[in-house]
């Protein structure tokens, strides 16, 4: 227990880590707000090693500090948004055990992409924006299948760790 | 990877695939025009069928050439709308958040009803 606060900054680091990496990735999908979602791959391997409350908080603090950092205040708000939603779906997808940690990568990553999408909407008070739910859907499968698959190896090399 | 993995990965793609379906479907083709809006305001309305420049309360830059649209320049600091390709097609939209600008595409008439119930 005593760890906690040492291994949630080493987490944070990581994602931070991440969050620059794909910065550095120059792929344009063509679609705003469609990237890898590599920081994610943190979320769901302390999803799965410690529980939701302690990933909810990882995504957040990941969040602000990567918005102040790399973004503008209006991507901290489509990020959180999309956080909060993805990891909602995470972790009640997680908690049927119905699924494996691609599919709960991929409902994460879906739901990340549905939430900045209803930000979009309401900062823009435009529905136009639904024009692209069906890029952004498809787009949250792959990465989040991506991502899930990558985790899933991870996780499995990091048995014998505990974090909590 | 389970089955159920694979169903829900299906799930949401054939939703997609739906749902754009759905839009290319109502795309009808005819004269078209994009509405332009800064804040949820509307700022004008023009028609993709001329080429013409339109400065957007001097912090976006709207081109409009060959039947599409295109952000020319913007002085937000991502250049989003700049990088995002030229739209055209009935509901396609080029958003510039910082600015809250958005520029959508619809067709230039009403939209016809099917029928009306009394």
């Amino acid at each position: 227990m005593r760890n906690r606060a040492a291994f949630f900054g080493v987490f944070t680091a990581l994602a931070l880590i991440l969050s620059y990496v794909e910065t550095l990735i120059p792929i344009n999908f063509g679609i705003p707000g469609a990237k890898l979602g590599l920081a994610n791959l943190v979320t769901v391997i302390v999803l799965y090693k410690t529980d939701w409350k302690e990933a909810l908080l990882l995504s957040a603090v990941r969040v602000v500090l990567a918005g102040f950092i790399f973004g503008s205040l209006f991507s901290i708000l489509y990020s959180l948004a999309g956080a909060i939603l993805s990891l909602s779906a995470m972790a009640l997808l997680k908690k049927t055990g119905l699924f494996s940690t691609a599919g709960v990568s991929i409902a994460g990553g879906v739901s990340h992409n549905m939430g900045q999408l209803i930000v979009a909407m309401l900062v823009v008070e435009t529905y136009q924006v639904g024009y692209y739910l069906p890029a952004l859907l498809a787009a949250g499968t792959a990465t989040g299948l991506l991502i899930g698959i990558v985790s899933q190896g991870v996780l499995k090399r990091i048995q014998s760790l505990h974090f909590t | 990877m389970k089955k159920n993995d694979w169903l829900l990965a299906a799930g949401i793609i054939l939703a997609a695939v739906l749902i754009l379906a759905f839009q290319l479907v109502q795309d009808d083709g005819g004269q078209k025009e994009v509405a332009v809006t800064v804040d949820g305001e509307e700022f004008g309305r023009y028609s993709l069928a001329e080429d013409q420049r339109i400065d957007i309360g001097g912090t976006n830059l709207l081109v409009i050439e060959n039947g599409e649209a295109k952000m020319e320049w913007a002085d937000c600091p991502d250049q989003i709308c700049v990088n995002h390709r030229a739209v055209s097609r009935d509901g396609e939209s080029i958003i510039c958040l910082p600015n809250k600008v958005a520029v959508s595409v619809c067709g230039g008439d009403e939209p016809e009803l099917d029928g009306v119930a009394r």
